[in-house]
């Protein structure tokens, strides 16, 4: 077993170097302390092809569980965004076999029974709490998921909102539970079904596929670089403090 | 982390500036903009594109002479990452009816269309599928919808006024026309969670470069939330979509009668090489920030590094509009950890200014973003010399966050950019109560293959869509088009690769002939070099580790 405690030595050799002893899945490795894991990792001489993604805390895919020496604890964290600490124990989980349901979102209706009936799993949930321990993004999972258990898709939508479905969740879960998916379908659900539709956004689209626009940008498109020019410079901008009920002057091409 | 005490005390300086923007904004008074006339002076002075030294000629292939970044010109000169002789095209190891080239968003919403169209979809991706700039994408997406206010007359001007009037009409009218409707795909029919009012009515904003407030959004995480259904959709029918990861194509495969029939996957963990026959191909493969151009910070994804140019290239179609790139004004400079990060363009348009040492504001905080970049390397550049020193040696100029929850209430920016909330709280820094540092960082390929309206290139059966596309932005692209872009192209992508597969596709031998004329082509213009391409992957490895990797091929049981 690699150890967990630093020496007099090393905590000396540390000073000398600038550098700090952290451990890639029990591997001790020196690297300057102001990188991230993912940066670290790198520097230690990996060439990522699993467990990095977007490099900017929003794909998911720099799942990242790791401990500090002399704690039992587990933390969690995307490697992307989380800086080293001496003697960190790391460990990625680039992929978790979570199992997502497969659903025709037409067919659906926004209720509980449906999470429920797709995601049976939800109610084998013991509350640990877990998840939300275990989620780098700081969502409070268990919340979303006791209000999934209740049917209430709003709250679990809402609450979910910021997953970035790297699986921590899923993985840490004792009830084999698959928190970030079951998070999509409730988003989903709510979006599609109890959200208000956007009447504008209707009316837009029928206005256009019944050619409103055709013939005013048939024109602008024949138009000369020099016109083009002009109409630009011309063209009414709404300024930036407005509100919704903003209505150019001039109406014409609406 | 927080401040250290030497940007703290220059934070004062904003916040004393603070109360009389806010008061100017109030009034409605804004910071002039650089007339149209002014631009191109001040992108010539300051604008990276037109550093002399940076570009090169390519010197082989369709577009021979065509001087673009020294970076991509050195893919288009190299070689292919494997033998074309050594690959056997008479078995494929993967067939279907339209292989999609790219996991992003273009590359899902093409494999939706295509399914719709009866077809069977493979998609092979570089990395995970939705590992993509599509994830990254924060601000918004812009689509005339608000019919009392603007229309796809309104926002064909400003995407022409963007790209410098450089823009293909046919592409850009495409783009504006599509725009609602792919809205309501997928806000009302996929269910996306885009941030709406009680009544339904979806909220919008303003970007650089726009008319009317027009690009919709998720919170600050509009590009994340389009990326995530989308890959729950393609993930509801296995049946017909396939998804191939860790998989990127290094070759597109030919036919006998000169269509696009298939393409070589490379599998980045097994090593092994698969042919995969298709009856169309659509390549989806996005950008190429990670190439780094002129060595700038990136807020690009890991994968972002031009593969499809190389691809497309080699099998003749031509590039264009690759002599501008984009570099996005607002890159984090501080803390180290978050350098080249993408601070979304919704701050500035939300109203929040952009200013220097001294609290001064220096440029309008809505220009376009090749001059709102110009700007801020002029700000921060020795002549000017107003740029914030970072701890690191660098230089930045504030965004001062902080006025939003001023001009919209307080709570505004929690509510608004939970995203860049989280984030900068990890270094001690509360965005709604500090400015950020920024500098422009590199963004956006706005330049690519050459499509027509339906997606189609020059090669048949080959369709391209997204950020690997040319001539949509012209010569720079306004914030919220390219979510709007891969969506709108995606699916006009999928829908006609699937028409294509059942009507025009022909059973065929299948060549790789294009690779070796290629590589002849190499040969006779004298190119003397080592380099492969597709480089699929960046290199931030330690050079000193690198340097005791000795081994050069399979040495008995292990390479």
């Amino acid at each position: 077993m690699a150890q967990t405690t630093q020496t007099k030595e090393e905590l000396a050799e540390t000073k000398e170097t600038g550098l700090i002893p952290i451990f890639i899945m029990g591997q001790k490795y020196e690297v300057p302390p102001s990188l991230t894991i993912q940066k670290a990792l790198e520097y230690a001489g990996y060439q990522l092809i699993r467990g990095c993604g977007c490099r900017g805390g929003i794909c998911g895919a720099c799942a990242t569980v790791y401990r500090k020496p002399g704690s039992y604890r587990l933390e969690v964290g995307l490697s992307c965004q989380t800086v080293v600490e001496p003697y960190m124990y790391i460990t990625q989980i680039p992929f978790f076999p979570a199992n997502k349901a497969t659903y025709d979102i037409n067919l659906l209706e926004p209720t509980g029974e449906t999470v429920a009936s797709l995601y049976p799993e939800i109610f084998k949930c013991i509350g640990c709490n877990t998840c939300t321990r275990s989620c780098p993004m700081d969502i409070d999972v268990l919340e979303y998921i006791s209000q999934a258990i209740r049917g209430n898709i709003r709250r679990a939508a809402e609450e979910s909102f910021d997953c970035v479905m790297c699986g921590l969740c899923a993985a840490r879960c004792p009830s084999e539970l698959a928190q970030y998916l079951t998070a999509i379908l409730c988003r989903r659900l709510y979006a599609k079904y109890q959200l208000a539709k956007a009447e504008h956004l209707e009316k837009q689209v029928k206005a256009l596929e019944a050619g409103k626009f055709e013939a005013d940008l048939r024109a602008l498109m024949q138009t000369k670089e020099e016109q083009l020019k002009t109409l630009y410079k011309e063209r009414e901008v709404e300024p930036a403090m407005a509100d919704e009920t903003w209505e150019p002057k001039d109406k014409s091409h609406l | 982390m927080s401040y250290p005490p030497e940007m703290n005390e220059l934070i004062k300086r904003v916040e004393k500036t603070r109360p009389a923007r806010v008061e100017r904004k109030k009034r409605g008074e804004e910071f002039p903009s650089i007339p149209l006339e002014k631009r191109g002076e001040m992108l010539k002075k300051y604008h990276p594109d037109f550093i002399k030294g940076n570009k090169r000629p390519i010197k082989i292939g369709p577009n021979k002479e065509y001087a673009i970044s020294n970076e991509v010109v050195d893919l288009l000169e190299a070689k292919s990452r494997v033998d074309p002789d050594k690959i056997n095209l008479s078995t494929a190891h993967f067939e279907t009816d339209v292989l999609i080239i790219g996991g992003g968003g273009a590359g899902n919403a093409a494999a939706l269309l295509a399914r719709q169209q009866g077809a069977k979809v493979l998609i092979a991706t570089k990395l995970r599928n939705g590992d993509a700039n599509t994830m990254m994408a924060e601000g918004g997406i812009q689509a005339a919808t608000k019919l009392e206010k603007d229309s796809p007359y309104f926002h064909y001007l400003d995407v022409m006024g963007g790209g410098h009037f450089k823009n293909d009409p046919e592409l850009v009218y495409t783009l504006v026309n599509k725009a609602p409707k792919v809205m309501k795909w997928l806000v009302e029919d996929l269910g996306g969670m885009f941030s709406k009012f009680p009544d339904g009515r979806l909220k919008s904003m303003h970007g650089g470069g726009t008319s009317r407030k027009r690009m919709h959004y998720a919170g600050d995480i509009t590009g994340a939330e389009i990326m995530r259904t989308l890959r729950d959709e393609v993930q509801n029918y296995p049946d017909d979509i396939k998804i191939l990861e860790f998989s990127p194509a290094v070759e597109l495969i030919l036919n006998e009668h000169g269509q696009c029939a298939g393409a070589v996957l490379y599998n980045m963990e097994t090593e092994e090489y698969y042919v995969v026959k298709a009856k169309a191909v659509v390549l989806a493969t996005g950008g190429s920030g990670r190439l780094h151009i002129q060595d700038y910070m990136t807020t690009n994804h890991y994968g972002a590094t031009g593969d499809g140019l190389v691809l497309g290239y080699r099998a003749g179609v031509k590039l264009c509009f690759l002599h501008t790139v984009q570099y996005h004004p607002t890159g984090a400079v501080f803390p180290e950890q978050a350098e080249g990060l993408l601070i979304t363009e919704k701050f500035r348009g939300a109203g929040a200014n952009l200013v220097n040492i001294d609290g001064e504001q220096f440029v309008y905080e809505r220009e376009p973003r090749d001059v709102e970049a110009s700007g801020i390397i002029r700000e921060c550049s020795p002549e000017v010399g107003k740029g914030v020193p970072t701890p690191t040696g660098k230089f930045g100029v504030w965004l001062d966050s902080p006025m939003i929850d001023m001009l919209w209430g307080e709570g505004t920016v929690a509510k608004e950019f939970p995203g860049k909330v989280i984030l900068f709280k990890r270094y001690d820094i509360d965005i709604s109560k500090e400015p950020m540092l920024i500098y422009p960082t590199l963004h956006y390929q706005n330049g690519g293959l050459e499509i027509n309206a339906k997606s189609e290139t020059s090669l048949p059966g080959l369709f391209v869509a997204g950020e690997i596309a040319g001539g949509i932005h012209g010569e720079n692209r306004l914030m919220g088009n390219s979510l709007l872009d891969v969506t709108v192209f995606g699916r006009i992508a999928g829908e006609n690769a699937a028409v294509f597969a059942k009507q025009k596709a022909r059973v065929g031998r299948l060549t790789l002939e294009h690779v070796k004329r290629y590589h002849k082509e190499l040969e006779e213009a004298g190119i003397v070099t080592d380099r492969v391409a597709p480089m699929l992957l960046p290199d931030y490895s330690n050079p000193e580790v690198r340097k005791k990797q000795l081994t050069s091929s399979y040495l008995g049981t292990l390479r």
